[in-house]
C-alpha cells in the first residue's frame, strides 16, 4: 500500500509541475468558456472584460504583480495572495469552486484579453517623477518605492494593477471611486479611504482618513501622519464623508500630458 | 439541577483497532501521525468521540421528547430547536440580562473549533449542555457553563466536494437521546447525545452532483425534518423526514414536481430535472393544523431565465407541509421565474395578531410579506429596503416584476443585489415590543448572463453579478417592523453589512453581531447600542440565550469560536 501512495503522490507532484503552460493555451472554445467562468468567479472584483475598475486590479496588462507566467497565475487563483482581498479557489463563500480545467479556461480568457491590450507607453517618465516629488505634490500623500507620505495609499505597483483610464480618474476625479484600504480576513470589501472630521471631548478637530472603523471606534490617520484611535461615543461629534481627502487635479493644475507623464513614472517604477 | 461532571475517564470510541492503537498513545499526537502516515484512512467516516464517564451519579441528562419540544415555553433555560421553539420566533424569555444592567455584561467563555470558514451554526442548550455543529462537517457538545468539550465529532470531508458557499453547517436538531445534523456530503448523521458516537448514518443523496446539507433540522414528533442545498448545481430540490429512531425516510416532497404533478407545467421541457429549488433553511412547525413551513431557494441556473421559462414552482415559495405525510397543503411564491439568486430562505416566523393567524417572511427579494398561515393567501407585501424590481402590484397586493429587470449579456442594475435585502440570517420576532427584527442590506448588482451548460457536479449558475459601481455604498441595518403592517419603525446602521441573526429576550433586549466582530445588545424599542464585545471575527450566525445554575447567558458563533456572555 505504502509503496504505491509514495508513487502515485511523486506522480501527480511531476505531473502538477510539469504543468507550467496552460493545456488550453490559445483555445478559443477554453477562453470563451473562460469568459463565463470568469464572469461567474472573477468578475465581481475585477469587473467585465478584466480591466478592474478600480477593485481587483486591471488583469488585462501582460504584466502581473503577483504571477509572471500561466502556473504562477494558476497558483494565485487556486490559493489566493496572501495579505489581499484575493481569495483563495473557492473560499470566498459565494462561489463555487473551480475544477483545475475550469481554472486553465479562465486563464485562456485572461490571455486571449491581453492580446488586445496595448502596453505601449505613453508619456516622459522622468518628467512624472518630478511632478510626483514636486509640483504635483503627490508625494505629500503618496509613496512610491519607499519615499513619500502615508496618507493615501501606497502607490508602488499601481501603475501595473490598474488601467490608465482608472488612474486617470483617480486623479481628476477621487472622490468618485475611493481607494480600498485595510482588508480584514473575514470581511466581504476592505476599508475605503473615507474622510473623517471629529471633535474630542476637549474641543480638538481631528480630521484625516480613516484607517479603519466599527460601529464603536475608528482610527484615524491625520494630514500630519499622526494616529488616532478614537471611541465614538467619547467624541462631542464625529462626521464621515465620502468626499475624498485628496484635491481634485483640474487640468489647469495637472494636463493631460503632465498625468500621461506621472503614468509612464508609476508603471516605470513597478517595470524595475 | 445540577450537572457536575469530572473527567475520570477518557477513552477514544473507534471500531477500528488501527485507530485504538493509534490513539492510545495520546490522541493529538495519534492524529498527527495519522496524517503524516497517511493511515487516516481507515478511520475515515467513523465517529472520533471522547466518551465522558461521570463520576456524579447524580447526573440525569433527561430526554428531549417531542413533548418538550411542543412545550418549550415551559423552559426558557433550555434552546431546544434552531430559532428557539416551532413559531420560529428567536425570542428567549429570560430577562435576568435585562436593559438596565445589559452595560454590565462579560464574556463567560470562548470556545475554539480551530476551523476556517463562515461559522453559521445556532447552538442549541438542553439541561446545561451546548451542542452545535462548526464548519467542515463538525459537531459537539459543551459544558454550557463553562465551554469546555465534553465530545467533538467530525466527519471526514470528500475531497472533491464543491459546496457553493462555503463549508458551512447551521446547527443541530435534538430529539430523545440523540442529536442529529447534515453533513457537507449529503448524509444525515444521528450522534449519541452523551458520546458524540453516530447512532445512524443515512445518505439522502450523492454529493457528486451537487447535493450537501447546511441547515439545522428540524425535529417533530418522532420525525427529523431537513432540507437539501445545492440550487448552485443544478438538483432537483426536496425536503426528507427520517424516523429520529432508525434513519428510515419517511417522507420526501420534491419542491420540482416531476411530470403528472401539479406545477410541473411551470418548467419548460425538461428544465424540471436540473430545476434547483433547494431548501436549506429551517423551517417552522405549527403544531395546532400539524404543518411545517418551509421555504425554498431559487431555480436553477440562478440568474439566467432562458430555457426554463414559466413561474418555476415551488421555487423561492413558502411550503406548507403535512408534517406525518410531507403532502403539500398550500404555496405561496415570493419571487415567480426568479433570475437574481433571490432564495426565499428565510425563516417564516409565526405570529398570532388580531385573532388572526399569519405568518411573516423578511424575503431576500426586498419586500416584507404577511400570509394567513391556515391557507398561505397573501395580506400584504412591503418593500424594507431598497428595491427596483417592481413598480406595481397585482390585485392580490403581489409585486409585479418589471420587464427590464431581467439580467442581460451586458448586465444592468437591479436593487436588491444578488445577496439580497436579507438573506439566511435568522430573523427573530419580540411578543414584548409587537416587533420583527431583521438583518437588511441596501446593496444594488450589476446582473449579467453567462450561458452555461448543465453539467453534473459543476457549477450552474448561468450568470454573473458585481457590485454596481453607480450605486451608493453597501449598507447594513438592523430593522425593526411591524409585522402587521410592515411598516419599518427603528433601523439602526451598522459600519456595513452584516450576516448575523437576531434574538430577541424579555429583558427588554435585542441581540446581533456584525460584520467587524462586535456582539452587540440593543435596546428593544430604541435600538439604541446598550452593551458591545468586540469578538475578533464576523458573524455569520444567530444569537441564542439560555440559562444554567439559574444564570443566564447570550451565546452566538463568531470567527471560528462560540462565544457566551453573562452578567458580570
Amino acid at each position: 500500500m505504502k509503496p504505491f501512495w509514495v508513487s502515485s503522490l511523486i506522480c501527480l507532484s511531476l505531473l502538477c509541475h510539469a504543468q507550467a503552460q496552460n493545456p488550453l493555451a490559445h483555445d478559443p472554445k477554453a477562453a470563451k468558456a473562460g469568459e463565463y467562468e470568469f464572469r461567474i468567479n472573477c468578475a465581481l472584483c475585477h469587473g467585465l472584460g478584466a480591466h478592474g475598475g478600480g477593485r481587483g486590479p486591471d488583469l488585462t496588462r501582460a504584466q502581473k504583480k503577483h504571477a509572471h507566467n500561466d502556473a504562477e497565475m494558476f497558483q494565485v487563483i487556486s490559493n489566493g495572495i496572501p495579505g489581499t482581498a484575493m481569495p483563495a479557489n473557492g473560499t470566498n463563500g459565494q462561489g463555487v469552486g473551480m475544477t483545475d480545467t475550469e481554472i486553465w479556461q479562465i486563464i485562456a480568457y485572461i490571455r486571449s484579453q491581453e492580446v488586445k491590450t496595448s502596453a505601449k507607453q505613453q508619456g516622459d517618465p522622468a518628467h512624472g517623477k518630478q511632478l510626483f516629488f514636486g509640483d504635483g505634490n503627490c508625494s505629500l500623500c503618496h509613496m512610491v518605492a519607499g519615499n513619500g507620505g502615508r496618507l493615501g495609499p501606497d502607490l508602488t505597483g499601481v501603475g501595473a494593477s490598474r488601467t490608465r483610464a482608472s488612474l486617470i480618474d483617480s486623479i481628476r476625479n477621487p472622490s468618485r471611486r475611493l481607494a480600498w484600504g485595510l482588508t480584514e480576513p473575514t470581511k466581504e470589501f476592505p476599508q475605503e479611504y473615507v474622510t473623517i472630521t471629529a471633535v474630542t471631548a476637549d474641543g480638538k478637530t481631528i480630521s484625516g482618513v480613516a484607517l479603519n472603523e466599527d460601529s464603536f471606534t475608528v482610527q484615524v490617520m491625520d494630514r500630519g501622519e499622526n494616529l488616532h484611535l478614537l471611541e465614538k461615543d467619547t467624541l462631542k461629534s464625529f462626521q464621515k464623508s465620502r468626499e475624498s481627502t485628496m484635491p481634485k487635479y483640474d487640468p489647469e493644475v495637472l494636463s493631460d500630458k503632465d498625468i500621461d507623464d506621472i503614468i509612464a513614472f508609476l508603471a516605470n517604477v513597478e517595470a524595475k | 439541577m445540577s450537572v457536575r461532571t469530572s473527567w475520570v475517564s477518557m477513552r477514544l470510541k473507534v471500531t477500528s483497532d488501527v485507530c485504538i492503537r493509534e490513539w492510545k498513545s495520546g490522541p493529538f499526537r495519534a492524529a498527527l501521525r495519522m496524517i503524516e502516515r497517511k493511515a487516516f484512512r481507515p478511520c475515515a467516516f467513523l465517529t472520533f468521540s471522547f466518551l465522558i464517564c461521570f463520576s456524579n451519579p447524580t447526573f440525569i441528562h433527561a430526554q428531549v421528547t417531542s413533548e418538550r419540544l411542543l412545550n418549550s415555553s415551559k423552559e426558557p433555560q433550555n434552546w431546544m430547536t434552531y430559532s428557539g421553539d416551532y413559531s420560529g420566533k428567536r425570542f428567549s424569555a429570560l430577562d435576568q440580562i435585562n436593559a438596565a444592567n445589559a452595560h454590565n455584561m462579560v464574556a463567560k467563555w470562548a470556545f475554539q473549533t480551530g476551523a476556517t470558514g463562515k461559522f453559521e451554526s445556532t447552538p442549541l442548550v438542553v439541561d446545561g449542555i451546548l451542542y452545535a455543529t462548526g464548519p467542515d462537517n463538525r459537531a459537539f457538545a459543551l459544558d454550557a457553563r463553562s465551554g469546555r468539550p465534553i465530545w467533538i465529532y467530525q466527519r471526514q470531508v470528500p475531497s472533491d466536494i464543491r459546496p457553493c458557499c462555503g463549508r458551512v453547517n447551521r446547527g443541530v436538531a435534538i430529539l430523545g437521546d440523540k442529536v442529529f445534523c447534515g453533513t457537507l456530503d449529503a448524509h444525515i448523521v444521528a450522534l449519541d447525545a452523551k458520546t458524540g458516537a453516530v447512532r445512524w448514518d443515512v445518505e439522502a443523496a450523492d454529493y457528486r452532483i451537487g447535493h450537501s446539507f447546511t441547515v439545522a433540522p428540524l425535529a417533530v414528533k418522532n420525525l427529523i425534518i431537513i432540507g437539501i442545498s445545492g440550487g448552485e448545481y443544478g438538483i432537483r430540490g426536496f425536503i426528507d423526514a427520517y424516523d429520529a429512531d432508525t434513519g428510515q425516510r419517511k417522507w420526501r416532497f420534491y419542491t420540482v414536481p416531476g411530470p403528472g404533478e401539479p406545477g410541473h407545467d411551470t418548467w419548460q421541457g425538461d428544465s424540471w430535472k436540473v430545476g434547483g429549488a433547494p431548501a436549506w433553511n429551517t423551517g417552522t412547525y405549527d403544531p395546532a393544523t400539524n404543518q411545517i413551513f418551509w421555504p425554498t431557494g431559487n431555480p436553477s441556473p440562478s440568474n439566467r431565465g432562458a430555457g426554463r421559462e414559466g413561474d418555476n414552482l415551488y421555487s423561492n415559495s413558502l411550503l406548507a407541509l403535512n408534517a406525518d405525510s410531507g403532502k403539500l397543503n398550500w404555496y405561496f411564491q415570493f419571487t415567480k421565474h426568479d433570475e437574481h439568486d433571490w432564495d426565499a430562505t428565510q425563516v417564516p416566523i409565526l405570529i398570532d395578531s388580531g385573532g388572526k393567524q399569519l405568518i411573516a417572511q423578511a424575503d431576500r427579494n426586498g419586500y416584507f410579506y404577511i400570509l394567513d398561515r391556515t391557507n398561505g393567501k397573501l395580506i400584504s407585501a412591503t418593500p424594507y429596503g431598497k428595491t427596483t424590481w417592481s413598480d406595481s402590484k397585482d390585485s392580490d397586493g403581489r409585486p409585479i416584476p418589471n420587464k427590464q429587470a431581467s439580467p442581460t449579456l451586458e448586465g444592468h442594475t437591479v436593487c436588491p443585489g444578488a445577496l439580497g435585502t436579507t438573506n439566511y440570517m435568522p430573523p427573530t420576532y419580540d411578543p414584548q415590543t409587537g416587533l420583527f427584527y431583521v438583518t437588511a442590506r441596501d446593496q444594488c448588482d450589476i446582473f449579467s448572463t453567462a450561458p452555461q451548460p448543465y453539467e453534473p457536479g459543476h457549477a450552474f449558475y448561468g450568470s454573473a453579478y458585481f457590485p454596481s459601481e453607480e450605486a451608493e455604498p453597501h449598507l447594513g441595518f438592523l430593522k425593526a417592523i411591524d409585522p402587521v403592517t410592515g411598516e419599518t419603525k427603528k433601523v439602526f446602521q451598522h459600519s456595513s453589512p452584516t450576516w448575523s441573526g437576531v434574538l430577541s429576550t424579555a429583558g427588554g433586549l435585542v441581540f446581533s453581531g456584525d460584520a467587524e466582530g462586535n456582539m452587540i445588545a440593543f435596546d428593544a424599542a430604541s435600538l439604541r447600542p446598550l452593551w458591545h464585545f468586540q469578538m475578533g471575527g464576523a458573524v455569520y450566525a444567530g444569537p441564542m440565550a439560555y440559562s444554567v445554575d439559574g444564570k443566564e447567558y447570550v451565546a452566538i458563533a463568531a470567527g471560528s469560536t462560540i462565544y457566551a456572555f453573562g452578567l458580570q
